[in-house]
Order: structure tokens, then sequence, then C-alpha cells
């Protein structure tokens, strides 16, 4: 048996005994229990407190709080870096893993604990005093954060320097930083020209520069707050074998992902978090993607996507597109949506999905030739406004810059869309407020103040937020763009049942979606876009994973499916 | 889900939100009064005179243009906007009273009907010019700093021009009817001091208790949001400029029969002045937050200083702008909260 440790900061202990203490197969678990289980586990650890330690920590926390006001948000966090390893930080939205490794980073200060860090290669651990994140990143500790750091207005190579250029003289070298940028850049298949301003790059590219970043510092302990949330599949795997890189020399990675695939792929070690407490510590080789999913959770998922029952054929069409054209990104879609229909719109990255949906509910506009018929009615939108009045609602797919607003509270949020109905000429604060705290009940947005603004709620709970602001605007026909993007499991699981629900209830849905699964899963039919195209829709056996690729990367078209048909 | 997440919500009902706006009342909120309390509270002991009926009225008399101007730039500035123009706008509205008034005087028997005329003018005039603005920055996507830039020096140049270089001056027989609005008292106090109470309380409803003025929070907030949220952005910005516009004409109307006079000097650095006063009040320059109350008190602060440098020998009056100056900055610096954290 490969060896199995069980870590909890110091602490090691062999696996049989890590296998009673903590029992995968358990479907609950309360912070009571983890307590007693820890007190258990203490007894049985203090056996074996004098082994010596297998491998050379780099980073250790040490009981580490953190409380923003009353609310505490970290509680008693041990956990130690290892040097070659890969550590993953599972857990679900809010379970605090990006305030963890902020504290890590230094871009946050404990309440309470200690972090200790090893001055030299093998040197003793030693406690760390003003921690922000200059010192930690002259001690090679850099956090890559989930939204990035960058400047807009300068070079590739401009920003992998800044705060670190380099000089000859009082001058800069900046033939010498050119060329490492370049070097840096091509490790990361990163083909891109480096005196270029980034601000018309791709978001994946700035991600990769901001990697290349953090390489040019020569990290010893590399934070990855979920980069790969704007990569692609191939960019992804071109960081993994980066992260491989630095791993084999010697460099530790911290690494945040929900993407469980990718956790399987690249972690040596797994690390879960729930609600501010470090519940586990595993091997990652002895868990499988469903364990992880449940521990990170604490609970089994059954039917992680409810069956919604097909809308009967006598249902209205609430929706007609016929050839949807926006010059020079749509160029021919056509489609029908019913009443308690929920239509997937599949496609990769570009295909125009996103801009279609904007053309339908007026944020964009169509050609003169494209006709678009409400209920039977043909309509056209011209400002998002008038979509709204006629029962449509688009939710975002950036909830954070176009959803919402983030230094605003909750309700003015909830009601933004819908500020009309709360007025006669003065706004019915009372009114709002009962609203808002119904939609709190409804899409279970939880907070432990509700007097937060936007932006302190974790992703899942922001996206509960938006759809309870789409859903006060009372449409009767809602698109959805990326439902669960960057949310966890338990939480993308729970927006499935949302719009489950509502297509029962009869609206007419649209989810527009990257996540095969999630388009397989809740979809009643899937529309697949090709490069401005509508390629094709599927329908019950049809709507499978190789089935959607095929159209989505256009090696089959709709000419193709209706041969198939009639053959 | 864990229990002892339901336990949390459960104990989030009571402290739920309400009526109150977002940020917190503390320091940011107390700042501005605490700071007007301390200067009066300097003014007693700089001058026996500062606290006598004529000096008070005559501080709220004269805070009443600043302030009426910067009511309106509050909204302007809590939609993500600026306008440099109001100064410039307040002298060419001016100019174009006085010589409606005095070139209309043989025509119309009633004066009363010809300042009313004048005055209805004035309103038309003011929300033109806040419209122009609005819509090149809307419309013509210009920055609004450069377009009320560019406008600052067209009225600039045009009351200078009006004035051929030197001052318009109202007629005595109307000056002497229109100088009521300015001189006259109802209850004590002035008549600018009545209209700016009137104009402070229906900002304060308009920007906290309406659409419009939500609307306003959430463009400054994030333009993009509000675009998302089905908010007509253009319109609203275009609508604060406007806003902007007819407090600077419902200024100027109480500020001609003051001085009965317009020329190149007439409200010259009156737009630094409503903006200090707006940021002083609390009102975030970047847009997304705005106070009325805040705003009012600004200009209360920078009157209130300039009064008690005519009242005392320690300061020369002619620094008046440099004090005023300094305290601008001061309350940017506290409003920020740099003194609380070190920079990171």
């Amino acid at each position: 048996m490969s060896p199995w440790y069980y870590n909890i900061g110091d602490f090691v202990i062999p696996s049989d005994d890590k296998r009673r203490g903590l029992d995968l197969t358990e479907t609950r678990v309360s912070s009571s229990d983890i307590i007693k289980r820890r007190v258990g586990l203490l007894a049985r650890f203090t056996e074996f407190m004098s082994e010596p330690q297998p491998s050379s920590p780099l980073l250790s926390a040490h009981a580490l709080c953190k409380s923003f006001g009353d609310v505490q948000v970290l509680h008693n966090i041990n956990l130690s870096v290892q040097r070659g390893q890969v550590l993953a930080l599972l857990g679900e939205n809010g379970a605090g893993k990006s305030t963890l490794v902020k504290l890590l980073g230094g871009y946050e200060q404990p309440s309470s604990g200690s972090l200790k860090i090893a001055e030299l290669e093998g040197s003793e651990l030693q406690t760390v005093t003003d921690w922000d994140h200059r010192s930690a990143e002259s001690h090679g500790v850099v956090l890559i954060h989930q939204e990035l750091n960058l400047a807009e207005q300068l070079s590739a190579t401009e920003n992998i320097f800044l705060g670190n250029e380099l000089k000859r003289g009082v001058f800069l070298d900046q033939a010498r930083m050119q060329e490492l940028a370049q070097g840096y850049l091509k490790t990361l298949d990163c083909d891109v020209d480096p005196t270029q301003p980034i601000n018309e790059l791709p978001v994946s590219v700035k991600q990769m520069i901001e990697i290349a970043k953090a390489y040019a510092k020569n990290s010893r302990v590399l934070i990855l707050d979920e980069p790969t949330a704007v990569l692609t599949a191939k960019e992804s795997e071109v960081l993994f074998r980066l992260i491989d890189k630095l791993k084999a020399e010697g460099a530790a990675i911290v690494y945040i992902s929900h993407k469980l695939e990718e956790i399987e792929r690249i972690a040596d070690r797994v690390v879960i978090l729930r609600d501010g407490e470090l519940v586990g510590d595993y091997d990652a080789k002895e868990l499988s993607k469903d364990d992880m999913a449940r521990l990170m959770v604490g609970r089994e998922l059954t039917n992680f996507f409810p069956a919604t029952p097909a809308p009967s054929p006598a249902s209205e069409v609430v929706l007609e597109v016929i050839d949807g054209q926006v010059p020079g990104v749509i160029f021919n879609a056509s489609f029908e949506l019913r009443a308690g229909e929920i239509l997937g719109f599949a496609g990769l990255v570009g295909s125009g999905r996103t801009a279609l949906m904007e053309a339908i509910v007026g944020l964009r506009s169509f050609s003169p030739s494209t006709k678009i018929r409400l209920r039977g009615k043909e309509i056209r939108f011209s400002n998002l406004a008038a979509a709204r009045d006629a029962g449509l609602a688009y939710l975002t797919k950036d909830r954070k810059e176009c959803g919402l607003l983030l230094n605003m509270n909750l309700p003015i949020n909830f009601s933004l869309l819908s500020l009309h109905r709360f007025s006669n000429g003065l706004i019915d604060q009372r009114k709002e407020n009962t609203e808002f705290l119904a939609a709190v009940e409804t899409f279970d947005i939880r907070a432990k103040d509700l007097n937060i603004n936007a932006g302190n709620l974790s992703g899942g709970n922001q996206q509960k937020l938006l759809l309870a602001k789409t859903m006060a605007a009372e449409p009767s026909l809602i698109i959805i763009d990326e439902p669960t993007r960057g949310i966890d499991i338990g939480t993308k699981s729970q927006i499935y049942h949302f719009i489950s629900e509502l297509a029962k209830q009869g609206h007419a849905i649209i989810v527009v979606s990257s996540d095969m699964m999630e388009v397989i899963g809740v979809s009643h039919r899937v529309a697949v876009m090709c490069r401005g195209h509508l390629a094709g829709v599927l329908e019950g056996e049809e709507i499978e994973e190789h089935e959607i690729m095929r159209y989505a990367t256009g090696l089959k078209t709709q000419s193709d499916q209706g041969e198939e048909k009639r053959a | 889900m864990p229990p002892a997440s339901k336990h949390n919500q459960t104990k989030v009902r009571k402290n739920v939100p309400s009526k109150k706006f977002p940020i917190a009342t503390d320091f940011k909120t107390l700042g501005p009064f605490l700071a007007l309390v301390a200067l009066f509270i300097i003014g007693i002991f700089v001058n026996e005179a500062f606290l006598s009926s004529g000096n008070l009225t005559n501080i709220l008399a004269r805070s009443s243009f600043i302030g009426i101007v910067a009511i309106g730039a509050t909204f302007v500035i809590t939609a993500g906007g600026i306008d440099l123009s109001v100064g410039s706008m307040a002298a060419f509205i001016s100019g174009c009273m006085i010589l409606i008034m005095n070139s209309l005087m043989d025509s119309i028997d009633s004066l009363v009907l010809l300042i009313i005329l004048a005055i209805i003018a004035s309103a038309f005039i003011g929300a033109a010019a806040g419209l122009i603005n609005g819509l090149l920055t809307t419309k013509a996507k210009i920055e609004a700093f450069i377009v009320t830039l560019g406008t600052m020096g067209i009225y600039r140049s045009l009351i200078t021009y009006m004035a051929d270089g030197g001052t318009l001056s109202l007629n005595f027989t109307v000056g002497d009817v229109y100088s009521e609005v300015y001189y006259g008292v109802l209850l004590g106090l002035p008549y600018p001091v009545w209209v700016f109470f009137i104009v402070a309380i229906v900002g304060y409803v308009l920007l906290n208790k309406t659409v419009f003025g939500r609307h306003c929070f959430a463009i400054g907030s994030n333009e993009k949001v509000a675009l998302y949220s089905a908010i007509h952005v253009d319109r609203v910005k275009t609508l604060t400029y406007v806003l902007q516009g007819v407090c600077v004409s419902i200024a100027t109307i109480i500020y001609v029969p003051r001085l009965g006079s317009a020329s190149g000097q007439t409200g010259i650095l009156w737009e630094l002045e409503a903006i200090a006063a707006v940021i002083i009040g609390g009102t975030m320059l970047k847009g997304g937050y705005g106070r009325i109350w805040g705003t009012v008190v600004g200009a209360l602060i920078l009157t209130l200083i300039g009064n008690i440098l005519n009242l005392t020998d320690a300061i020369s009056n002619y620094l008046n702008g440099a004090v005023q100056g300094i305290i601008v900055i001061a309350a940017v610096y506290l409003q920020r909260g740099a003194w609380q954290k070190r920079p990171s």
C-alpha cells in the first residue's frame, strides 16, 4: 500500500487510523460532529507525534482564524504546504477558500493564529511577522487572484515585470526584460506580442500573463485561485504542464477549482473546507470525483439534475426567431420555444450564443430581415426595458461586470431591474424589503448578515441574488446565460432545481451554457451554435455529448440532420 | 445543508436592512456635521459679531447660491459625471436675464411680469445648457470632463462678449422691484435661504426616494450593470445635467438681484466650490453614492470658512481659497479612511 498520511498541521498519522476517524461514506456532517471527531482523532494523533515528518513543508498555517466584523469565516485552520506537491483546496462557495489563500498570500491579515515559513530550502519553519503580500512575494509566496490584477494599458512585458523592473544603472533594461518575457510566454505556449498593450487581448491570454508574472518572480509557493475559469481546455492543459514542471522543480502549488476533473488531474493532496472549517485532508489518489463532491457538500447529491416534464405539444409557442442575423456575429439562427420548455444553447466560446440572446432582448440590433415573434405577434425590442415590459428577462453570464452592483446592498440589487413595480412616484421601500426577504427565502440566498453589499456574497449566492433580481421583474420568458459559472456543485444543483421549477410553472426558458453536462442535464431540447450559425437542434436521444460536439465544431450541420431523419 | 446556516438565517431576520441607504452611519456620515459644529464653535470664539443674527442670516443666504448649484452637482457626480461649466453658465444666464429685462422693459408695463418672464427664460436657458452638456456626454460619447471644460470656456467667453468686456447692469427701476427676491424676508429668513431649503428637500426626495435617484446611484456605481438592468442610462445621465442646469438657473435667479449686474467675473470658481461642497458632504467623486444633506452641510462649511476669515485678523481674507482648498483635500483624505490602514 502506498504511504497514506493524514496531516493536520504538524500531526501525521498513517491512513488506517484516518479511515476509522473520518468515514468517507458519511453523508451528513455538522460542525459539532467534526469537533467531537477531532477530539477523538487528537488522542490518536499524539501516539504518532514522535514520528519524523516525511516531506519538508514550505509554508504552514497554525490555528488560523479570520473574522470580518462579527462574522467568523475561518475557524482554526491548520495546514502545511509541502515542496513538490500540488495541494487542492476544495469547498463550496463561501466555504472560505478564497479567504484562506488571501491569508497565505498576505492580502488579508488573520484575526488570530500564525503562519510559518521555511526561509531557505529545508530550513526550519519560522513564524512570520508583518505578513503582507510584498513580504509574501519576497519569500516566494505568490497568489494569483480570481480577478485578474493587470495594468490594462501596459504591455505583457511591462506587466510581467511590474514592480520588479530590471534596471541598468538608472534606466530600465528594456531589451533584457523583453527577452525574458518572451521566454516565459513561450514556456506557457502563449503566442502574444510582449510589446502590445494587453487591453485588447482575450481574458484567457491575460490569465497566462498573470501566471507568467508569478513565474517570473521565482515563486516557491504558487497559489492559484480558480485559474481555469477563463481558460479553454487546451489552455488549461498548458497550465497543468507548467504546474507539473514547477512541482518537479520543488515548488509548492495551492490550487482552487470547482472543476473536479482538474483536481483529479493535478492534485497530490486534497484539503476540504466546509463553512470555514478544515474538514478533511486526503491523498488525492484515494479520492474519486464523487468522494470529493460528497465531502465538499457534506451530503449525498441525489437527483443532481431534476427531471422536468416535457411541455405538451399543444403548449403555446412563446418565442419564434426566424432568420436571426446580427451583422458580423450571427448569420443564421432560427428556432422556437414553447411555454414550460427548457431550451439549451450549446456551442464553443465565441460561437455567438450570447450575441444572439442579447439581440433578442434588445441589447444588440438584429438585421432588418430578422423576424421575432412573441406569442405569434411580430415584435422587435430596441432596449432591454422594452423587452422586460414584454415579459422577457436576460440573466447575464458576467455577474460581476454586468449583473450586480457589487458595492451596493442586497435589496437595491434585488429590485434594480423591476424598480417600476415598487414605485408610485416614490419608491415603496417597505414593499421592496418585504419582497426581498421573500426572495431570500425562495432562492435560499445565504448571508450571515443581510446588510452586506452584493460584492461580499459568495459566488453562488451572488448568482442566486441575480436570479432573484431577474425573477422580480416577473418575466414569462427567461434567458439564462451560463447559470452556474464559477459556483460550487451544491449550489449548482440548487439552481437546476430552480430552473426546473420555473419551467414547471409554465415559464419558457433558454439556458446558454458551455458546460456540456449542464446543457444535457437541464434541457428538453438543445440548440447548438457554430460560428454564428445555429447548426442544429437536438431532441431526445440525440442529446448526447459527441453529437453536440459534432455540431459545435462544424462537422455536422442542420442539413445533415434533415437527411438523417429522412433516412 | 449544515444546520449551522439555518441558524444564521434566523438570526439575520432581526437586523434586516430597511429604509436606510447602504453605507453605514459612521464617521463618514457624521464627519461633515462634526466639522460644521467645530467651525461654528471656532466662529463663536473668534468674534462676538459671529453670533449676531445679521451675520448668521448672511452666512445662510450666501451659502444658498453654491448650495443650490451643489445640489445639482450631487446628481451629476452620483451618476458618475462631472460638470465644470456651472460657474460660467451662471454668469451667462445672469447676462441673458439682464439683457432680456433691459430690452423688454419698454414693451412690458408690469415689472413683475417682466421679471417672471426673465425667470422663465432663465430656467429654459439653464435646462438647455444642461441638455447640451448631457447629450454631448451621452450621445457624442465625449468625456464629461472635456465637454464641460469646453462649455465652461464658451459661456465665460459669451458673457464677456455680451458685456463687451465690462459689466452688464440691470436697469434700476427693474432692479428695485427684483431686489425683493434677494433681500426679502419670510419668518425671519431671507428668501434665498427658503429657496435653498426647498431645493434641498426636493433634491433629497428625488435622489433617495425615487426611481430616478436610484438609477443615478446604479449608473454611478456600474454603468454596465445599469444597462443590463434595463435602465435608460443615457436618458438618466442627460437628465442629471439638465437638473444641474436648472439648479444653476435657480441660483442665478436669486443671485442677479443681489448685485444687479453681470460681468466676466460673475460666478468665477463656482464650479470649484460646488464640487467641493459635494465632496466635503461625503458624495463619492467616482460616483455611486451621493448625499444631499452632506452637500448642504458642505456648502455651509465653505461659507463659514470665508466668514470666519472675514471676522478674524489671524489669517488674511485673501487666503480664503487656500483654506477652502486645504479643507477639501483633508475632507477627502478623511473619507477615504486612508488614515485608518496603511496602504498595501
